[in-house]
């Protein structure tokens, strides 16, 4: 690990094309009846990652994360986990454990006596166990409750016991389903990084479904988006955010103004889109293989946009627009303003609140005429 | 104002206390007074009389009242082997039933509990059809199959299994299976009640955990659904302790049961005192065991 390469892959295996994945799922599919849960789907996932399936309710997140675990047996297609097919193996030999969204704790043992059932059944000597749930119950602070029942608890006592519980035997990889969903705001966000850290100390690759964006993108190295059975997408959060390849991706994550636009010229290294029903065209900077006149759309984020009052000096051909300010959110910490275009269309922007609003005046104004442009790189060229 | 809201709360105490009311002066009338004049004979003395028992209280010509109390129909039972007897194979017929009623309805119960809705509403009604039946007629169509000449013996001679009949009706096995039949739906509701009330997420946990499935059953699935199995066990031990029509018509003379020596001590030797002191102690069987569980359990949902 001497030259920067090899620190780049240490941190992103993925990119490693030798590296040797952890998880290898191939052309998975899960049928019930005639509904396809799970799509005939492929994903490597390599060793101390934290990957999350995100996608909406009945995608297949939770089918996939099933199947993985052994509850639920592929109708066809492989699983391999550090090199062994799991093909036939019942969940109680998989070297996976999970933790479940309704963390499924027993409720007639004490927060000890349920950490230590995994243990328990691998016939680990007494004292051994005894040490185990004692090291588990300082990373999740629990000592304290070590005797007490989970009705004894509260939410965000009970979600570490579950960890605690699903860590304990040390698993390969770790399976949480909506780890954090039971949780309130204020705790999710707390428990984000505390998950995260234990994670890092344990080294343990986990695989997290969630239907929160904001979960996914805090937490993981890797995404991959689900719809419908299948993956939409797999990339870093700074991948699937900036560069989404999909209108699917790009409006699930995040929220983005999307334009249909036709491609007027397709550069070496710049597309220019003419936006269809309005004025708006495009100047982006990267290219894809697109043929000139063929349908596109653009997807712009509200944060890359620039509003301003008065009209930039250099006004372009491209990337800028007039319109009218329709409406204000104001969230505190940043504002949400959609602007209404001369053909009715709305476009939004979000700016963050910077400076106090002086004699509570925002930047801009309900009814004030505004121009809004951006950078090249901003807008994404999407083709699906 | 507020007198009326006051007023009106008083009259829902009052409503409340009422429905509470009606239930237990029933139980005070027709259980717990019969009970203590049943108490009160079993200190009496046989006589030839009628009602056929001596007096307990007794107003002397001086005014005072003399209670008299005879222990010789407890002691009479210590003494005569006879009822000891009975009284044992009666509780060795009863625990018995009660564990073949437990191994018969856990998996119906588990299974019933676990099926589609529809097909639930279906199984559990034919759990309970059978009491749209009489139950004497029951009991007295299980002669007709367990007889010498019977459903089961003929049909196992036509087959060319056995050759003579094998003896069924009169003996050991004919009681219970009277009991286990009688009884199984008093244990199938309650432990169907505790079963579909578990969370099936918690057997795919211990799964994960490495439980195999027959450990899950011992260590998450009995536990949870304790309170089911022993309001079944109790419901099936305590009348099948004392049970009469069963061992009088399917055991013939062969079974003794405490129930059929109460029904003879009663009717056939007319010694009410002895009968008394027999249900007194019978009672006293089926209630200790009962505080002792009660006990057990108040401490288990206080402590710990």
């Amino acid at each position: 690990m001497q030259n920067g390469t090899d620190k780049l892959f240490v941190d992103q295996p993925w990119l490693d094309p030798e590296a040797e994945p952890f998880v290898k799922i191939q052309s998975l599919t899960k049928t019930f009846g005639s509904f396809t849960a799970v799509s005939s789907v492929d994903l490597e996932i390599y060793e101390g990652e934290l990957f999350s399936l995100l996608g909406g309710s009945g995608c297949g997140k939770s089918t996939l994360l099933r199947m993985l675990a052994g509850f639920d047996p592929p109708t066809s297609g492989n699983i391999f986990i550090d090199g062994v097919d799991m093909a036939g193996v019942p969940p109680y030999q998989r070297p996976v454990n999970m933790m479940f969204q309704s963390y499924a704790l027993f409720p007639h043992m004490t927060v000890e006596q349920n950490v230590a059932y995994g243990l328990k059944q691998d016939r680990v000597p007494k004292d051994k166990i005894a040490e185990r749930v004692d090291q588990m119950l300082s990373i999740v602070e629990l000592s304290q409750f070590a005797k007490r029942k989970p009705h004894q608890l509260s939410g965000g006592q009970r979600q570490r016991v579950a960890l605690a519980r699903a860590l304990v035997k040390n698993p390969k990889v770790l399976l949480l389903d909506e780890p954090l969903g039971a949780l309130d705001k204020r705790l999710r966000e707390q428990t984000q990084f505390e998950l995260m850290n234990i994670q890092e100390r344990l080294g343990i690759t986990f695989i997290v479904v969630t239907h929160d964006q904001e979960e996914a993108m805090t937490l993981s190295s890797r995404i991959a988006v689900m719809d419908q059975g299948r993956f939409s997408q797999i990339g870093t959060p700074t991948d699937i955010y900036e560069y989404p390849e999909t209108r699917f991706v790009a409006n699930f994550i995040g929220s983005a103004n999307m334009f249909e636009g036709r491609v007027k010229e397709n550069g070496a290294d710049y597309v220019i889109v003419q936006g269809v029903g309005s004025d708006v065209s495009f100047y982006i900077d990267h290219s894809t293989a697109v043929r000139e006149n063929t349908a596109v759309w653009v997807a712009l984020r509200p944060e890359k946009i620039t509003v301003s009052a008065s009209a930039p000096e250099d006004s372009a051909d491209y990337n800028f627009v007039e319109g009218v300010v329709d409406d204000i959110g104001y969230l505190g910490n940043f504002s949400i303003y959609k602007i209404r275009l001369d053909n009715g269309r709305i476009i939004e922007i979000t700016h963050p609140n910077q400076t106090r609003p002086k004699h509570g005046r925002h930047l801009v104004e309900w009814e004030d005429k505004v121009y809004l442009s951006w950078a090249p790189h901003s807008p994404v060229l999407l083709t699906k | 104002m507020r007198s009326r809201i006051q007023s009106k709360l008083q009259s829902a105490e009052l409503w409340q206390a009422f429905i509470i009311a009606v239930p237990y002066i029933w139980l005070l009338i027709f259980f717990l007074i019969p009970f203590f004049i049943v108490l009160k004979i079993s200190f009496a003395e046989y006589i030839l009389a009628s009602p056929p028992f001596s007096k307990l209280f007794r107003l002397a010509d001086t005014g005072a009242m003399y209670m008299t109390l005879i222990f010789d129909n407890f002691v009479y039972l210590w003494e005569d082997d006879l009822y000891l007897n009975t009284y044992l194979n009666s509780l060795q017929i009863s625990i018995t039933s009660t564990i073949l009623c437990l191994l018969v309805g856990y998996p119906i119960a588990y299974g019933i509990a676990r099926a589609t809705p529809t097909a639930k509403k279906i199984l559990l009604l034919m759990v309970i059809l059978p009491f749209w039946t009489s139950f004497l007629l029951r009991v007295y169509a299980w002669i007709g199959l367990l007889a010498d000449q019977g459903t089961i013996n003929n049909f196992l001679i036509w087959i060319g299994i056995i050759d003579e009949p094998i003896k069924m009706l009169y003996t050991d096995f004919a009681v219970y299976v009277g009991i286990v039949y009688t009884y199984l739906p008093f244990m199938i509701l309650p432990l169907f009640a505790s079963i579909e009330k578990l969370d099936m997420t918690l057997h795919e946990a211990a799964a994960d955990l490495g439980s195999r499935p027959f450990t899950t059953f011992r260590t998450i699935t009995i536990p949870l659904t304790m309170p089911g199995i022993i309001a079944g066990s109790l419901l099936v031990f305590i009348p099948a302790t004392g049970e009469f029509v069963i061992p009088d018509l399917l055991g013939g003379g062969n079974v003794l049961m405490i129930g059929k020596v109460l029904y003879s001590e009663f009717n056939s030797n007319q010694d009410w005192p002895i009968a008394s002191a027999v249900a007194v102690v019978l009672l006293i069987l089926l209630v200790v065991p009962m505080m002792i569980y009660q006990k057990y359990q108040a401490k288990e949902s206080s402590g710990e």
